[in-house]
């Protein structure tokens, strides 16, 4: 999770993510974006929540509440490493979203990106 | 996302321009529209742009191998208040953790200064009608009357009707409100606009102290912004005191 103390304003994150993006591939490193596409039941974060991770593994934003950030930070890695980008699926019908922890049986779609 | 798209949707945010992310799944396939490119598209895939934008909701658009995912972008929602009074202080606070960009309007230097704000806050010591007008409150914003003042309040009201304002509150008793209808109405306001006034401010949850009074004006403005504002009934007529 962000310190609680540099968490900007709830409207502000996306800003935020697009920034860490753009200063981060002109730091030269890595980055990729993970979007949250659709949900089904119950999920914590809406469609269009943004994720940004630098090849480092830090990350920035959220598309849950906390339950499948690790995961999406794995596969984007990966996606920052070979370039095509990734829909994931997140839910109870996962075996791997019990793993990861998304217990409040919501479904979700995630879509990894590289950014350029 | 190429570099491209991306710094394009940074000069958006910057430029404070509504646009919409289109992205072809599972491609990846990106271009970013404005409300006039949103418009210029064909069939259900124009209607679908533009609600996403007027609803500031993300959506998927089509089924299976190249459907659409479609990601508004919209400005920062501003809150413009006018007062800077005891109730401000709480309610800047607030609006800050919901992600608006506040103002406070106070032409009584006193009293801004005498409010303490977060730093984040933009206060501007002039009158609210010059303040408000030159603020241009767009449908991203929401303006409060706070001053109890109907010198201070009056002319930023009548700002704020003739804006696109998603929001427009004021605070004060049934009583207070009615006279104030009753002045707007002489200076020539619209029943119409005049509806546009939720007075008393705010949604009714029992609110005593000036943080619970900005609790109920947030609820009430997340709601407009939402689900849309109904016009409130307008007092019955009373002469202006």
């Amino acid at each position: 999770m962000t310190d609680e103390a540099v968490l900007p304003a709830f409207g502000a994150v996306e800003e935020d993510v697009l920034g860490a993006a753009a200063r981060w591939r002109d730091e030269g490193a890595g980055v990729a974006l993970a979007t949250v596409v659709r949900t089904w039941g119950s999920s914590p974060r809406p469609a269009g929540s943004r994720l940004v991770i630098r090849d480092d593994g830090t990350f920035l934003g959220s598309v849950s509440g906390g339950c499948i950030e690790g995961a999406v930070v794995q596969e984007a890695l990966t996606v920052i490493a070979e370039g095509p980008a990734k829909m994931l699926e997140f839910g109870v019908s996962n075996e791997r979203a019990w793993e990861v922890g998304l217990a409040c049986g919501g479904r979700v779609e995630v879509f990894v990106e590289r950014v350029g | 996302m190429k570099r491209g798209i991306l710094d394009e949707l940074r000069a958006a945010r910057a430029e404070k321009r509504s646009v919409l992310l289109v992205t072809e799944l599972p491609s990846g396939a990106q271009r970013v529209l404005g409300y006039d490119a949103a418009e210029a598209l064909g069939g259900p895939l124009r209607d679908a742009a533009l609600a996403a934008l007027r609803r500031d909701q993300a959506t998927v658009h089509g089924e299976g191998e190249g459907r659409l995912f479609l990601q508004p972008q919209q400005p920062p929602l501003r809150l413009l208040c006018v007062g800077a009074v005891h109730i401000a202080q709480p309610l800047v606070r607030l609006a800050e953790v919901l992600g608006f960009e506040v103002v406070v309007v106070d032409p009584r230097a006193a009293w801004a200064k005498a409010a303490r704000f977060p730093t984040g806050v933009t206060l501007v010591d002039e009158w609210p009608d010059d303040a408000l007008e030159e603020l241009a409150p767009d449908h991203r914003s929401a303006v409060v009357a706070l001053t109890h003042d109907p010198k201070l309040d009056d002319p930023a009201l009548e700002v704020a009707l003739a804006s696109p304002a998603f929001y427009v509150g004021a605070l004060g008793s049934k009583k207070t409100h009615a006279a104030r209808v009753g002045r707007l109405r002489e200076a020539g306001v619209e029943d119409a606009a005049l509806a546009r006034i939720a007075g008393p401010i705010g949604l009714s949850i029992g609110a005593r102290s000036p943080a619970e009074i900005a609790v109920a004006i947030l609820a009430e403005v997340v709601k407009a912004l939402r689900q849309g504002f109904t016009p409130r009934a307008l007092p019955a007529s009373e002469s202006a005191p």
